[in-house]
């Protein structure tokens, strides 16, 4: 097999060295009674080539572009991923390397991921990123448990415009410290309704997402006048960092913590995972914040470099108080995502984010113009609800034998909503996909 | 005499990003634009970050000359122990990149998504098969997270049995993330010391095992590269209190087609999809940490979970005693690709990496273990650990001696973990390492022992070859400079 | 790391088993530090976490952590009672703790609740022997 590169030569020369009669003696200090009695039962090992017959198959039982259209988003986004950036990751310096703790031996990671960490700062106004979390979902219960240990309060405030699923796994992260979650309602015009924070005085943190789950610009500002100096921490949360190209960041809107999905910058969407959990907070909260640190620093002559610092608030080192058990994070994504914003540049960024709104702008408008009720007033990034008539499940069902993911049903994640759907437009939408759906959903 | 591994050679400066490029640059291709453009309110458009603007060729040289100052797996040896630095196959890159998989929506409809769902059902029993237990979840998505996900099904269950328990126990050689994973569900680690073989013994457990314990978590192999022998008399005596037992299975490349963790009384365990199962590190994830466990604990896990019927394969919530979500959709899928071609690849022949795993590692316990302390002196595992006790007269420590192996060309092995071990050097070969690779690793490792007696400042000053020296870790930490 | 021979344990001062020493000030209220022993031990101190003024500890609480690049170490207060006032200085140059272990390295002064437990403490020569038995 071609990843074993023992002969039965080198085999018998090392078991003679290490005084075992076969590979099976090796095995003979483990009780008998701790054994397996049967061989493994797994299927025949497969030769390269049937292994891509097989793959090739099964990833075409798949909806996926161009042959379909999907406008889908909702925490996971199609963008065009440039050659330049999935060529660049395969050099399997970075890929095959491990968490640079030798520092010396590993300054492309150690670069790639301070200037990851600056880049993301940069995007989110913020004075600190962190190397990565897993995702956004997970990055948002530790910025809540991050708010709980920096203020020792013990309920946090979270919007129920934040992602169902986010929101899902926040509760699951604080069900067993019995933290309390208090959910923040709906206006009418689709933002998150503040009025209830006014009476709200031992919160450690009031979550918001902006864009929300329905693609709505959220009013940081109002959140984070209600915070500052209240001693309550400003969560922001998103899925969508794009619109971080063209929206008021949320450190300039007075967030403590920034966290969320970085999926969009050059990472596929492969089905959910990985992605990589966006993380930055205030200089203050530094040493609360979980997660690896780049820093940057000087060797014995003097030489720049880069090495992981503040390695005291880790589980390595600080075991059970520590700030977070997180080990491995999602670097390769985190390189990703820096390759793609230097691609993108800050020209490029603001260019793509108005492409990505304004597409979405005008299949919004075409909806209304043929009728349709987009529900919600409040303006969109890149997302939006639309209202159908009663009946139209099975319009979605011909839609998807016509290949067109219509959006997403929003029945199951708000039961009140049964009927809207949650449409997505980016830059991979050309106006005549914009007009073909328009004209199926008429028809 | 031979030459040694490592060498010199012509490498890049290159600054941070943000010294680089030129207003106006742009290293993508925008798309065309074919809508009208809608302003933005005003109060809610802002300037946008101040990124570099850089051309495409800026971006790949910067990234080319980055990449040059690292070592992989594709450079060299990386004999991190506990880590199972295995070579990556280039196929499982292959089959993840596939449009059919890369491009997925995690949200399509059922029936436009059974692909994915067919390789997340079938390596879900895969995995079940290798471990030995009777469900699993592939959610998790690093080692530690498959230890939250562990730990918060331990505290369902126990709700479950209307039993409250506030303390988890905790070996002396545990990896960092158990006891702080632990502390994640409000359990506090109640750490017992191994014996004089590097084990834990029953009786030691039996001391602390009470009903106010959850369960214990193990690593077996644990970290010193042994067996835990008494493991099956361990997880009776927490059994009989009720407790559950918790193995990490960041060691499980000992063990393939050897052991079944689920005969040996263990009721949760985590595998690393990026040690075992061959998917890269990528400079610190991503990575996956499915979590198996005993029939009797499979309703507290995650949801959604993936069912089949006939021949069909959909998503289920329908497990009111889930302990919820911890991602926000499956967990990595994509990483979950390429350890489902990688066992697709070896099928049974898994055992013999584990065989050879085993065998590379007591192969350089024997050669090195004149060279180097070895504190244990009796057969290991997938991994073996010396200590710096015999150059500690020349003052010299693990940490010079790693750092002069780099100039040879070699990755260093894990060093100052397990704790239990003074100055512990901790080293896994893998089974993809050739018999010459090692020795060229143990003629390394001899010649640096050497020059700690001869000329211990080539140690001192060490690593010299590459692209810079030892760094001022003090001064980071003081006057920590995290962005640019 | 030194010898004991190399390290120096002010005579003026009181000691404990977890290597803090404390000295009486002004006012009834003591200072407490770490000993030249100690931040050997820890080597480059690079943060000192220090409690609120005004919070109240009982006798041998831990009150703070040293921080090294590797390791961190709880501090314990060797006299229970109330935080006077806390090093600042550290918060900018906490290697004045390896500098000057006994001076500009202080890290709390407390107004302590019950003063005879200062003397219920080792002296130097007792300390300096404990260091001695450890070492062997």
């Amino acid at each position: 097999m071609r990843y074993l590169p023992h002969t039965g030569e080198d085999i018998a020369e090392m078991l003679q060295v290490v005084g075992a009669a076969s590979l099976d003696d090796l095995f003979s200090t483990i009780p008998e009674d701790c054994r397996r009695k049967t061989g493994l039962n797994l299927p025949e090992s497969l030769t390269e080539w049937e292994l891509n017959d097989l793959m090739a198959s099964v990833a075409g039982a798949m909806a996926v572009s161009p042959e379909y259209k999907v406008f889908l988003g909702a925490g996971s986004y199609e963008h065009h991923i440039p050659a330049s950036v999935s060529y660049l990751l395969g050099r399997s310096e970075f890929s095959t390397a491990y968490t640079p703790y030798q520092a010396e031996i590993s300054q492309g990671t150690l670069q790639a991921i301070f200037e990851y960490q600056s880049l993301v700062a940069a995007l989110l106004g913020m004075d600190v990123a962190n190397a990565s979390m897993y995702d956004g979902a997970s990055a948002l219960a530790e910025a809540l448990l991050m708010a709980i240990r920096a203020t020792r309060l013990k309920k946090v405030a979270v919007s129920s415009l934040i992602h169902p699923l986010y929101r899902r796994a926040v509760s699951t992260y604080l069900a067993p410290s019995g933290y309390e979650i208090v959910e923040l309602p709906r206006l009418n015009d689709g933002r998150t309704d503040l009025r209830g924070l006014e009476k709200m005085d031992d919160l450690a943190a009031v979550a918001v997402q902006s864009p929300n789950f329905f693609g709505i610009i959220e009013d940081l500002a109002a959140v984070g006048n209600l915070t500052r100096g209240a001693g309550t921490l400003f969560v922001a949360s998103f899925t969508e960092p794009l619109a971080y190209g063209l929206l008021k960041s949320p450190g300039s809107q007075g967030a403590d913590i920034a966290c969320g999905e970085g999926q969009s910058f050059g990472i596929p969407q492969s089905f959910g995972g990985p992605g990589v959990g966006m993380f930055s907070c205030r200089k203050e909260y530094v040493r609360s914040m979980p997660g690896r640190l780049v820093g940057k620093t000087l060797d014995r002559n003097g030489k720049p470099g880069f090495v992981l610092t503040l390695a005291t608030r880790e589980q390595h080192i600080r075991r059970e108080r520590a700030t977070s058990n997180i080990c491995t994070n999602s670097g390769l994504c985190a390189t990703t995502a820096a390759m793609y914003m230097a691609s993108l540049g800050g020209t490029g960024l603001r260019e793509l984010a108005q492409l990505n709104h304004d597409k979405s702008e005008y299949l919004k408008r075409a909806l209304a113009g043929a009728g349709f009720k987009v529900p919600f007033s409040a303006p969109t990034f890149n997302e939006f609800v639309v209202e159908f008539p009663s009946g139209f499940d099975a319009i979605y069902r011909r839609l998807l034998d016509e290949k067109i993911v219509a959006g997403l049903p929003l029945a199951p994640y708000y039961p009140e909503l049964a009927g809207r759907y949650l449409l997505c437009v980016t830059e991979t939408k050309g106006k005549n996909d914009l007009d073909a759906l328009v004209q199926r959903l008429i028809g | 005499m031979k030459e040694s591994a490592g060498t010199t050679g012509l490498i890049l400066n290159e600054p941070v990003l943000f010294e680089k490029g030129r207003k106006g640059r742009c290293g993508i291709s925008l798309p065309r634009r074919d809508v009208a453009f809608f302003p933005l309110d005003e109060t809610l458009a802002g300037p946008g970050p101040n990124f570099p603007d850089l051309s495409e060729v800026d971006v790949v040289r910067h990234y080319t000359r980055l990449s040059s100052w690292n070592f992989g797996v594709d450079t060299g040896m990386y004999p991190l122990g506990s880590c199972t630095m295995k070579y990556n196959p280039k196929t499982n890159e292959k089959q993840a990149a596939l449009p059919g998989f890369a491009g997925a929506h995690p949200l399509l409809p059922v029936a436009l998504s059974q692909g994915v769902l067919k390789i997340m059902y079938e390596l879900e029993r895969l995995l079940a098969e290798i471990t030995g237990m009777d469900a699993v979840t592939l959610q998790p998505a690093a080692g530690a997270h498959g230890e939250l996900t562990g730990m918060l099904v331990f505290h369902a269950y126990h709700k479950s049995k209307g039993s409250r328990r506030s303390k988890i126990i905790v070996p002396d050689t545990a990896h960092g993330t158990n006891p702080a994973s632990a502390a994640l569900c409000g359990y506090s680690p109640v750490n017992v010391k191994s014996n004089e073989r590097g084990v834990l013994s029953a009786e030691t457990i039996a001391e602390v095992m009470d009903e106010q314990t959850a369960g214990i978590m193990v690593t077996n192999p644990n970290t010193l590269g042994f067996f835990e022998e008494n493991i099956r008399k361990i997880a009776e005596i927490v059994h009989a209190k009720d407790g559950l037992v918790y193995a990490d299975g960041a060691n499980m490349n000992a063990l393939m087609g050897i052991v079944s963790s689920g005969d040996i009384g263990v009721d949760v365990l985590h595998l690393n999809l990026h040690k075992t199962f061959s998917t890269p590190h990528g400079g610190g994830g991503p990575g996956a940490g499915p979590v198996c466990v005993a029939k009797h604990l499979e309703p507290f896990l995650p949801v959604p979970r993936v069912l089949k019927k006939g021949e069909k394969y959909f998503l289920s919530e329908d497990f009111p005693q889930s302990i919820g979500k911890l991602h926000a959709f499956y967990g990595n899928v994509g990483i979950m690709i390429r350890a489902y071609s990688y066992i697709m690849s070896l099928g049974a022949e898994l055992k013999k990496v584990s065989q050879l795993a085993v065998l590379n590692a007591n192969y350089i316990k024997e050669r090195l273990k004149g060279i180097l302390h070895l504190p244990y002196d009796r057969p290991c595992m997938h991994e073996c650990v010396f200590s710096d006790k015999n150059q500690a007269a020349q003052k010299v420590t693990t940490l010079d001696m790693v750092k002069r192996l780099m100039d040879y060309g070699f990755h260093p092995p894990t060093i100052y973990f397990p704790l239990v071990v003074h100055g512990a050097i901790m080293i896994e070969p893998t089974e993809t390492e050739s018999k010459e690779e090692i020795d060229l690793f143990i003629q390394a490792f001899k010649d640096v022992v050497k020059e700690a007696g001869d000329d211990p400042e080539k140690l001192y000053g060490a690593p010299w070859r590459p692209k810079v020296t030892r760094l001022d870790e003090t001064e980071a930490a003081r006057h920590p400079c995290l962005t640019y | 790391m030194k010898e004991i021979s190399e390290l120096s344990f002010p005579d003026d001062m009181r000691y404990t088993e977890d290597h803090e020493w404390v000295k009486k000030i002004d006012d009834g209220k003591v200072r407490v530090g770490i000993t030249d022993y100690a931040q050997d031990q820890l080597g480059d101190i690079v943060f000192v976490e220090m409690p609120e003024v005004g919070a109240t500890f009982l006798k041998g609480a831990e009150f703070g952590t040293l921080e090294s690049v590797k390791a961190v170490a709880p501090a314990y207060i060797p006299v229970g009672g109330e935080v006077t006032a806390v090093n600042t200085g550290l918060e900018d140059s906490p290697q004045l703790v390896n500098q000057a272990p006994y001076a500009g390295g202080w890290i709390i002064d407390v107004a302590p609740s019950d003063l005879s437990e200062l003397d219920r403490l080792m002296d130097k020569d007792a300390y300096v022997e404990m260091l001695k038995e450890i070492s062997s």
